[in-house]
């Protein structure tokens, strides 16, 4: 269970929450000078990383408004939370201590898959594409 | 109510070999999909020098995390093919494999809750003889004589409408399932190789010819990803993108009972399933979390909520303990069909997106898998769940029609 403070709010529960999906996916520019392959980026294909993933949330049983979160896809800490429309933090550069944590810490009770290694790896990876937001070619 | 028992471990299951430098074929993956692919490719296509690599232990993932239901009452012809023919395969798999895994043609039914449960519901049934699969649409009163603790009366939140049945269907005992695959992969000489993460690829152009693991890089041909939730980390690291989310999904059993639940039952509409182990405990699963994950458990509001539903439909679960709760991750495709077939990397081929109900598509899943790697060409039954379907258009929603939510 996820304790996720709301910018507004303040930490709730997740259940008074819905999620969103990957953030930062703005709708094509161009549609009509998009391909099938483009098309077909922008409609199904999301990042999945094993690590930080900028995800959307909204809070529809409070506030109802809509915010960015960066969270740990495997130890499901919460490391961010920022407005839509703003850019995706730089974790690195400015660790986001204040943000909020997740109730379910580290104490996985299961198999413990989760290596470390892997998820640096992730997080290295999915910093560095910032550009996976939108299809090529959206902005013909 | 099966009064099987458990059938006893051959003294001798499968050795547990050094990987050698170089294989004419490597799965990665050691799940019932891998295990099964295997399998194929070494009894149909003569492929024995071949290694499955599993980064921890065989079946550890969600092989032996899944609640084991088996039906083939699927809507649309693509999943209906696919699905009985694997349901085909496990009536004959037990003797092939010469190991007794419990599969048990229990029925399953699918309970309809809505108006709108029911025409859907109907349309499968009749969809699904089409398709030579066995399907009955029963009314309450059936539903009640096939599983007699189903509370029936129509003053509960969401009342039993009526039900399709499928009698063919059931469940299986999923661990030893991969057991006995992974029995007859190690006589035929396929090399399993546990605790081998694969980190990486090696390639010549666009050409897989290698993968580099936790325990040294091995060469090879040819390349098979089944990797359930982490599919789409691993073709990322050969350098292609899957239309896959990876989620959560939990499942729980209770304390061991007297036979009381002699039949499977599912409901999208509450969203539960229920099943009784051969042991005597009632195994249940619910809907995935909403959110991304791989932290294998999942959200307890899931769990509390599926408790809801269950004790609103089953009375007498009331006084049940819950004994345990586990998650597996699994692979999701946004028309919630599998994608089975080859990538943009030549000579790699990818087995994923089966999401929340890919054991009973086990034995087709490496079949026709096995097929597509041993010849470089998708199989009839798997070419409708190529990648290519997100471009084409052409999609398989069995969304709702595979009568579960997610
Ligand atoms: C709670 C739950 C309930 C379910 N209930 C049902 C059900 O009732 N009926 C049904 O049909 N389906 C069900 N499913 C779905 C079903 O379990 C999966 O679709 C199916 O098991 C996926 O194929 P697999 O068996 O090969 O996957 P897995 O068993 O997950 O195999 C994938 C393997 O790949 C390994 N791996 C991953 N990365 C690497 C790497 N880098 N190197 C080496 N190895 C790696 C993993 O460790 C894992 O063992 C359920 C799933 C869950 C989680
Ligand atoms: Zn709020």
């Amino acid at each position: 269970m996820l304790l996720i403070p709301c910018p507004n709010c303040g930490p709730r529960d997740e259940t008074e929450f819905h999620y969103g999906g990957q953030a930062h996916v703005p709708y094509p520019e161009n549609p009509n000078e998009l391909t099938d392959t483009e098309w077909s980026r922008y409609l199904f294909y999301r990042e999945n990383p094993k690590g930080i993933f900028a995800e959307r949330w909204v809070h529809s049983t409070g506030c109802r408004q809509w915010f960015n979160m960066l969270r740990d896809t495997v130890s499901y800490d919460i490391q961010a939370i920022y407005p839509m429309g703003a850019r995706r933090p730089d974790l690195a550069a400015a660790p986001a201590a204040e943000a909020g944590t997740a109730s379910t810490a580290a104490d996985s009770t299961t198999t413990g898959t989760a290596a470390p290694g892997t998820a640096a790896t992730s997080i290295a990876a999915s910093t560095t594409s910032a550009s996976t937001t939108a299809p090529e070619g959206a902005t013909k | 109510m099966s009064t099987q028992q458990l059938p006893e471990h051959p003294d001798f299951l499968w050795r547990n070999p050094e990987p050698k430098s170089s294989y004419d074929a490597v799965v990665v993956g050691g799940g019932g999909h891998g295990l099964a692919t295997a399998y194929f490719l070494a009894k149909n296509h003569g492929m024995t020098n071949i290694a499955v690599l599993e980064k921890g232990w065989l079946a550890g993932g969600n092989m032996a995390r899944n609640t084991t239901i088996i039906r083939s009452n699927y809507l649309w012809d693509e999943s209906a093919a696919i699905y009985e023919h694997a349901l085909k395969l496990w009536e004959i798999l037990p003797e092939e494999l010469e190991y007794d895994f419990l599969f048990s043609q229990r029925g399953v039914m699918n309970l309809a809750h809505t108006l709108g449960d029911v025409r859907e519901s109907i349309r499968r049934v009749g969809a699904n003889k089409l398709n030579g699969v066995d399907a009955e649409w029963l009314d309450p009163q059936q539903v009640k004589e096939l599983c007699p603790i189903l509370n029936i009366s129509d003053n509960i939140r969401y009342p039993v409408m009526g039900a399709t049945y499928q009698p063919r269907a059931g469940i299986a005992k999923h661990d030893h399932v991969a057991w006995a695959f992974a029995r007859k992969c190690d006589e035929m000489g396929v090399d399993i190789i546990q605790n081998c993460e694969v980190t990486g690829f090696l390639k010549d152009g666009n050409r897989v010819v290698g993968v580099k693991t936790s325990r040294g890089t091995i060469h090879t041909e040819k390349v098979g990803l089944c990797a359930a939730g982490h599919s789409s980390v691993l073709a990322e690291m050969a350098g292609f993108q899957l239309p896959i989310q990876s989620h959560p999904l939990q499942a729980l059993v209770s304390e061991l009972h007297e036979p009381v639940h002699p039949t499977v039952v599912m409901s999208n509409h509450v969203h539960v399933y229920v099943s009784q182990a051969h042991k005597g405990e009632l195994v249940m699963g619910a809907g995935v979390d909403s959110y991304n994950g791989y932290g294998q458990r999942g959200s307890f509001h899931v769990i509390e909520q599926q408790m809801a539903a269950a004790v609103e439909l089953f009375p007498i679960f009331a006084r049940a303990h819950v004994l345990r709760t586990w998650g597996g991750i699994v692979d999701t495709t946004l028309d919630a069909s599998p994608i089975v077939g080859l990538t943009p990397v030549e000579n790699m081929f990818v087995n994923c997106g089966w999401g929340t109900g890919g054991f009973k598509g086990t034995p087709a899943a490496g079949l026709t898998f096995a097929h597509t790697i041993a010849t470089g060409e998708p199989h009839k039954l798997n070419k409708p769940f190529s990648l290519e379907r997100f471009e084409t258009g052409a999609l398989i929603d069995e969304h709702g029609a595979a009568a579960v939510a997610h």
